[in-house]
């Protein structure tokens, strides 16, 4: 299953981009409107880029009354990005949405600042109200991640999202000076991917809730690893800026990854993956020989 | 020309566009693509004035002849071309969608304004044009009668040029990362309204 991260993708001005995904994850929604941090708020780096937009969005009333009919009637699985600077604030917005497919909490935005509550007490008022799918999107930067997994687990959580942006700072190269008004940003791109592999790699080990695994994906090796790793989705970020037709080819270049393999699904690979003995990698060729007689 | 190089690109199948629309053109070896408005087309090609001021526009510039590369586009509003009494505004780099602008109105008169002499050898691109280079400015040369005026150019020209010319066509830069209103990194907020430069400009009539 393939998604867009957060942020990453308007559906409302790229519908065939959105379509071309298995479900939209909206831009991160929050109870008043944000016009978002100031100028300079992207910058390329070597390998990959910062961004400081700041949670830049509508609001919640206009996304509710403008934004979400238009998003319906796209006809593609709908998640809605939630965000805010207290618990009871994010409560308030799972509370008002129906109807859409899932929500993914924002509890790490590195461009704002936190809510005074942990994920895992802002996890819970959000279960208290709503029934709709929960994923709960982490930092990298927390130390003992799969900690954090369980804990998010144990207050209502239904899924992961794995993982969030670094921070990250760039200097322009003449003047010496951050490059982003704001100096540092959210780091995105290549760089993120083992990261985003060693988060997923332990929040599968850790708990048992499906994973949204992104960071750094930029072909269909790059996803077939997040998947062995232990994700069950893949959603895309940086990628989508420089490639909009990212999702098909992605999506072809999986299915060849697999099939050179002899993997008959990406469940498969996780197995691989996660074998402890060293010895396992046998699994593998134990699968060829299946593939290979079937 | 000067400082810039002016990079042809064989256009195949691609649409040229209106005037002040743009390409997100890929940077060789970078991570992202560059936002560049189309400055000259013909039948068989398109041309992108470009300064290399980055490693990105370094790239491009540094493609040879039968190089390969990725184009998206053409993005973003262009200029509303039916004016009456067109005067096209340009400074520095921001000249670069004055000659394909030029050539669809039939080169009306264009008034360009660079750092330097050598900067200003680009001006031999725009037809019908007055020159003025530092420390002299386009606005101290501006026409007394009202005209339609068409710019781009850095952002205190362009605010310069607004104050003296309300209703002027303006086409805005922004580093953005994607090109087609993904990113939200050039998204400015006028009149409380969020706005994405990419999407909703480049060019912004008489903007408040």
């Amino acid at each position: 299953m393939l998604l867009n991260a957060s942020g990453c993708l308007d559906a409302l001005t790229a519908p065939d981009v959105a379509r071309s995904l298995d479900a939209f994850v909206t831009k991160t929604i929050t109870p008043e409107p944000r016009g978002g941090n100031p100028p300079v708020r992207v910058a390329e780096t070597e390998a990959g880029m910062l961004n400081s937009i700041g949670l830049a969005n509508p609001g919640r009333e206009r996304f509710l009354a403008e934004s979400l009919p238009r998003l319906r009637a796209l006809g593609v699985p709908l998640w809605v990005s939630v965000g805010g600077f207290s618990a009871g604030e994010y409560a308030e917005t799972c509370a008002v949405l129906d109807d859409v497919d899932a929500i993914e909490l924002n509890l790490s935005c590195p461009n704002v600042d936190d809510a005074a509550e942990t994920a895992t007490e802002i996890v819970a008022a959000c279960r208290e109200a709503t029934r709709l799918p929960l994923y709960a999107k982490l930092s990298p930067s927390t130390w003992d991640l799969a900690e954090q997994a369980r804990a998010v687990e144990a207050a209502g959580a239904d899924g992961l999202s794995l993982v969030n942006t670094l921070r990250g700072l760039a200097l322009d190269e003449r003047t010496l000076r951050p490059r982003l008004a704001t100096g540092t940003g959210g780091y995105s791109g290549l760089a993120l991917k083992p990261v985003a592999l060693a988060a997923v790699y332990a929040c599968a080990r850790a708990v048992d809730l499906p994973i949204v695994g992104m960071g750094g994906v930029r072909s269909g090796l790059d996803a077939l690893e997040l998947l062995a790793a232990g994700a069950s989705a893949v959603a895309l970020g940086t990628v989508l800026f420089a490639d909009p037709d990212a999702p098909a080819r992605i999506r072809g270049e999986l299915a060849a990854e697999l099939a050179k393999r002899h993997l008959p699904d990406a469940a498969s690979a996780c197995r691989l993956a996660h074998s402890d003995r060293p010895g396992d990698f046998k699994l593998g060729n134990r699968l060829q020989e299946s593939a290979a007689n079937s | 020309m000067g400082p810039y190089t002016l990079l042809r690109i064989e256009r195949g199948d691609l649409e040229p566009g209106e005037p002040g629309q743009f390409f997100m053109l890929e940077a060789p070896g970078r991570v992202l693509p560059r936002p560049m408005s189309v400055c000259l087309a013909t039948p068989r090609e398109l041309a992108f004035l470009i300064d290399p001021i980055g490693p990105g526009t370094r790239a491009l510039c540094a493609l040879v002849a039968g190089e390969e590369l990725h184009l998206l586009g053409p993005l973003g509003n262009g200029f509303d071309l039916d004016v009456e009494r067109p005067l096209l505004v340009g400074g520095g780099i921001g000249i670069a969608p004055l000659p394909y602008l030029s050539r669809r109105l039939g080169a009306p008169p264009a008034l360009l304004g660079f750092r330097s002499d050598w900067h200003a050898e680009a001006a031999a691109l725009v037809p019908n044009a007055d020159v003025c280079v530092e420390p002299t400015y386009v606005t101290e040369l501006l026409p007394e009668e009202h005209v339609d005026v068409l710019a781009c150019g850095p952002e205190p020209m362009l605010a310069a040029l607004r104050a003296l010319v309300p209703d002027a066509q303006l086409a805005w830069e922004a580093p953005m990362a994607c090109g087609y209103g993904a990113c939200y990194g050039c998204a400015v907020e006028l009149d409380g309204e969020l706005r994405r430069l990419c999407v909703d400009g480049p060019v912004l009539a008489g903007a408040a």
